[in-house]
Order: C-alpha cells, then structure tokens, then sequence
C-alpha cells in the first residue's frame, strides 16, 4: 500500500512540476531562451493567494482568480521591458537578463513581504480515504491532477484549433515567415508569456497548498525542477513536458522514499543526464540533424 | 606577425594589472588603510576572479554554456580540506600545506570535469548547460550526506552518520550537512595573487596556443573545424578540464580561507554569479573577467557600510538589467561608435 501511497503523491507533485514545465516549455519554444525568472513568478502567485485569502479572506477561486491575473499581468510586463529589447541579442544575453529578473522578483518579495517564511492554508483540506487507513489521497492531491490533465487538454485544443494557437506554432518555427504570413509576432510572443506565467501562478498556489511553506525563494527550487522536466520530456514540446514532468515527481518520491531523503535530488539529475546521454532531445523531443 | 605580437602584449597588460593591483593593495596593507571587513573580502575575491577566468574558458573560448562552475569549485575545496587536515602533521608549513592541497584541490577538479566532460560534451547548447546545472546540484547533494574522518585506524568516509564509526581520537572532517568544520586557516592574499598569476599563464598560453586556437574554431564554427581535421572532443575536453581543474584550485583556496565551509555555499547561485562576471566581463576577455570579478564582487560589500544593507541586491540586479539592456541596444551603441569611433577598432581587436 506504501508503494501505491508513493505513486499517487509522485503523480501529485509531477503535475505540478508538469504545469511549471509548460511554461518553460511554450516560451523555449517561441522565444528561445531559458526563462530563468519563471520559477519566481510561482512565488509571487502563492504570495498573491497567500495574503488574498488570508488578509482580505476572500475565498480559494478568487485567490486563484487574483494570483493568476496578477501573474499574467507582470508576465507581460517583464516580458516587454526586459526581454523585447533583448531579441535580436545574443542568446547569452537574454539570459543573464533573466537571471536578473530572478533576482529582482526574489528581493523585491523579500522587501514587500518579509524574509520570513509564511505557513500557506490549504486550497482544500483533508482527504479522500479509498482503503481506511492505509490508502488516501488528500484533496489537494486530486486537485493537482484534475487541474493537470484541465490544461493539457486546454493546450493542446489552443495550439491545435485556435489561430492564436497556430500562430504561436508558426512563430516557434520559423519567426521571420510567420512575419510574412501577416502574424504579429511580438503580440504572439506576449501571449505565450503570459499563458506561461498564469500557469505558473496556478501551479505557485498548487504547490503551496501541498507543501505549505511560503519564503521569497520558495520557486527557485521546483523552477530548476521543472526546468529539468522540460528538458527531461524534450523542451519545446508540449507532451513531452506532461510527461517530464510526472516522471520527475514519481522519481523524486521514489528516491525519497526507498533511498535517501537527503538524496534524492542527486537521483532526479542522475537520471536526467542518463536520459539526455541516450536521448539527446528529451524523451518526446526531436532530434533535428545538423545540415551542412 | 603583428597581431600575435599584439595577442601577447594584450596578455603581458593583464599580468600588468593584476601584479600593480597586488602592489597597490600591499602597500595599502601596510599603512593600515583597509578596514578589516574589506580586507577579508581581498582572499574571496581572488578565487573568484580565478573563477570568473577559468568559467571565461568554457564559455567564451570554447563557446560552451556550463551553469555548474561552482560544483567543480565544491569537490576542490572539501578535498583541499581534506589534505590539508591529513598533512597537518606530515608537512608542518603552512605554505607547502596550503600548495599541496590546492593541487590537490585542482586534480580533483580536473577529474569532475573530465567524468562530467567526457560524455556530455556530445550535447551542445542548453542541453549541456543543464547537464552541468545537474552535476553541480549533484555534487552539492552528495557533498551533504559524505561524511569524512581521519583517526588511528585510518581514513574513514560513509554517507551516513550512523555508519561514520571514528575512533574516539578521530577528527572529523566533513559532516555531512554541517560540511568541513575546524579548518586551520592557510589562505593569504598572496597565496590568491599567486593562483591568479598561474591562472592567467595557464589560460593565456592556452588560447594562444595552436590547442587554443582549434578550440575557438570550434566555436566559431563546429563543422568547419571538423572538416578541417580538428578533433572535437579532445580539445572541447582539454578546455573543459582546464577549466574544472582551476576552479578546483580554486576552491581549495576559499576552503582553507575559513574555518569552516559548507557544501551548500557551492549552489546554482554561486554557479550563476561567476556566469554574471563572466557576461558583464566580455565574452572571451580575460581581463574583462578579472575586473568584474573584482569590481562586482567587492561593491556589493561595500554598499553594506552605506546603509544600503536591505537594498543591495535589488540594487544589483536592476544594475544587471540595466546593463543588459544597454549593451545590447544597437541605438545606443551606434551613437557610441559615432562619438567614439576608436572603439570599434579596439572591439575588433578584442
């Protein structure tokens, strides 16, 4: 039963990791760069519930609500202030940028909200008991789920049916024809920043209400995790994400629990590099020949 | 003819600067001009200025992104620390120890960056950036459960504390989460002066060396060079490690420079701030590097006295930005060409 208890909390975390690496995926895709501060925009989500529900003690949806608007909105504006300028920059560049808004976002936290660390309450509390005391699954667990498999099927119909959704597909492979075919290109890319970020507020509150610590660093961390599941699944691939993702919660709980706790970081990575060393796209990814 | 006179006169103007730097600081030293806080700041800034060069290596010579520098940096400092504990009694000096041990603290560099090296060095790009990230944030890892001791019995390492059996005359030298505790300090500022010197003569030969120069083809352009015979993996490996093995010596020097080191100081964030260096710098400039290390390394600490303490590092990184930005903007930097028209030349010439 412990084994089935693992798989259900890896599956739970991996969804939220799965949910972050969409984010990561979509704007390595279009903009093609590592969006470095993604993981602080989770952070900044869980606070933005964080103090809705508990200074203004308005309801769940509506931290959400707020938490994702809120994401969007400076998604949007880090997008345009700090990354727009930097398009035609070398790669290296656009980087550091992030890594700088990283920075920003992680101090400017610790100015406005205290270095601290808060205690985040629960989206939903309790649980569902399937086998009476030996098999559960807390609600905030089959919330994570439900929301994982939500957005995947909302992606996957965006990029598929929707013109803005071919249009971000156009603009992630060829930016200067998708120009040509009358598509804005800059608006596109505004867009997937801002579906990103809202993704990775929803995911802030997610992972919060499952492990509730709240601190101006609490999104480095599953940011880099989720990093590596975009990698792991094949970056620039929207499947390859979902599936990155929930390996790497399964695996991280697996070494949690049957290696080491202290470990089991090294055990995600270990597995990482063997998986790029044998399949140097990512799982799902493709691997594109190099044309002399 | 002229422009291999010119690389080497451009090479004989860093050692310039760091030796007059040296200088300048001695001399301060002497007249007891530096505050205490600023004088130990000067051992920190040299390994990073080490850092800044050997990372300058990877990724603007050889072209290759690593985000793990510090975990290369980590394995020489816990095995610096190590065998400077183990001679504590075989070599008395204090300066031969401190050497011994940042050999020591270089080979075990070098050997991360040759395991690392050897199979990821197929992957390109951001793939193999984060393969480093991964083996740095696994050294760090495996770093905080190792737990090394050294007593009668001899030399004794376990990844756990109920399996760390020591002597009760045992010395402890690593626990695991608390790291390298009850380190002799050996680190002085010349001792820092020193490795940068030996720094420079390595990376500056390297690059203007027949090797040196097949890395930056390779660079420039991976195809092209290996169509003209060049062997990849040999010379992306002899950067590489290169690189690993001065961070490695490195490390060994901020290791022995306090009493005690944990493995955690070696994060993505340390990894990160010698890549910020590195950028800031110049891409392939070696005195580029050796400036913002030192500049960047030491002006935060300095904005600590001006009661800026809270501010620091949002200062830091709107300044990061900023920088960024406009050094990107090509608006800006055709007007500085056209007030400057020198510089283009200078660029040029790197």
């Amino acid at each position: 039963m412990s084994f089935l208890n693992n798989v259900i909390t890896g599956v739970s975390l991996g969804s939220i990791y799965a949910i972050i690496a969409l984010g990561y995926t979509m704007v390595y895709g279009i903009a093609k760069m590592l969006n470095f501060a993604h993981g602080d925009i989770i952070m900044v989500g869980a606070y933005m519930c964080f103090f809705a529900m508990g200074s203004f003690s308005l309801p769940p949806a509506a931290g959400v609500l707020l938490a994702v608007v809120v994401c969007t909105v400076l998604g949007i504006v880090i997008e345009r202030l700090a990354y727009k300028p930097l398009r035609s920059a070398p790669s290296l560049a656009v980087l550091i940028t992030a890594i700088g808004v990283s920075y920003l976002l992680q101090n400017s936290a610790q100015l406005l909200w205290g270095a601290d660390t808060k205690t985040f309450r629960p989206l939903v509390e309790g649980s569902l008991v399937l086998v009476p005391d030996q098999l559960s699954i807390s609600y905030v667990a089959v919330l994570s789920i439900a929301c994982c498999v939500v957005v995947m099927i909302a992606l996957t119909l965006f990029t598929g049916q929707t013109k803005m959704g071919k249009a971000m597909r156009a603009c992630s492979e060829d930016k200067a024809a998708a120009q040509l075919m009358g598509i804005d290109v800059n608006a596109t890319i505004s867009m997937t920043f801002a579906i990103g970020s809202a993704l990775a507020a929803v995911a802030g509150v997610l992972m919060c209400s499952a492990y509730p610590v709240l601190s101006p660093t609490t999104g480095s961390m599953p940011g880099i995790r989720a990093f590596t599941a975009a990698v792991f699944g094949g970056i620039g691939s929207v499947p390859g994400a979902l599936l990155g993702g929930i390996l790497l919660g399964v695996i991280e709980t697996f070494a949690k629990a049957y290696i080491s706790t202290a470990l089991s970081d090294a055990v995600v990575f270990a597995v990482l590099i063997i998986v790029l060393l044998v399949k140097p796209a990512g799982l799902m990814g493709k691997y594109v020949p190099e044309k002399v | 003819m002229k422009k291999i006179n010119k690389k080497s006169l451009n090479g004989f103007i860093n050692y310039g600067i760091v030796i007059a730097a040296f200088a300048v600081i001695q001399v301060l030293l002497g007249m007891g001009r530096l505050s205490n806080s600023l004088q130990s700041l000067l051992v920190p800034a040299c390994c990073y200025i080490v850092m800044a060069v050997s990372l300058n290596l990877t990724v603007g010579i050889l072209g290759e992104l690593s985000l793990g520098h510090a975990g290369f940096m980590s394995l020489g400092a816990f095995s610096g620390i190590t065998v400077s504990i183990l001679l504590q009694n075989a070599l008395p000096m204090a300066s031969a120890r401190l050497a011994v041990s940042m050999a020591v603290g270089a080979v075990a560099g070098a050997l991360g960056g040759a395991i690392v090296g050897v199979p990821v060095l197929r992957l390109q790009g951001d793939y193999l950036a984060i393969v480093t990230l991964a083996f740095g944030q696994i050294i760090k890892n495996i770093i905080m459960v190792l737990y090394v001791g050294v007593d009668e019995t001899g030399f004794h390492i376990a990844a756990s504390s109920e399996r760390f059996n020591l002597g009760s005359d045992g010395v402890a030298i690593i626990k695991g989460p608390m790291g390298a505790v009850g380190v002799t300090k050996l680190a002085s500022f010349t001792a820092g002066f020193v490795l940068i010197m030996i720094t420079l003569l390595v990376v500056q030969n390297l690059v203007n060396s027949r090797s040196g120069r097949a890395i930056m083809a390779l660079r420039d352009n991976r195809i092209a060079a290996e169509s003209v015979g060049i062997n990849v993996t040999k010379y992306k490996l002899m950067a590489f490690v290169t690189s690993a093995a001065l961070a490695g010596a490195a490390g060994a020097l901020w290791g022995l420079n306090y009493s005690s080191t944990v493995a955690s100081k070696f994060d993505f964030n340390t990894s990160i701030l010698v890549l910020v260096f590195v950028v800031l710098g110049g891409l392939g400039s070696i005195r580029g590097s050796i400036i913002a290390a030192a500049l960047l390394y030491v002006l935060p600490e300095m904005l600590r006295g001006l009661g800026l303490d809270d501010f620091r590092m949002l200062i830091y990184a709107i300044v990061l930005i900023l920088v960024m930005l406009a050094t990107n903007n090509d608006q800006l930097k055709a007007l500085v060409g056209r007030v400057i028209p020198k510089r283009k030349k200078v660029a040029a010439n790197g």
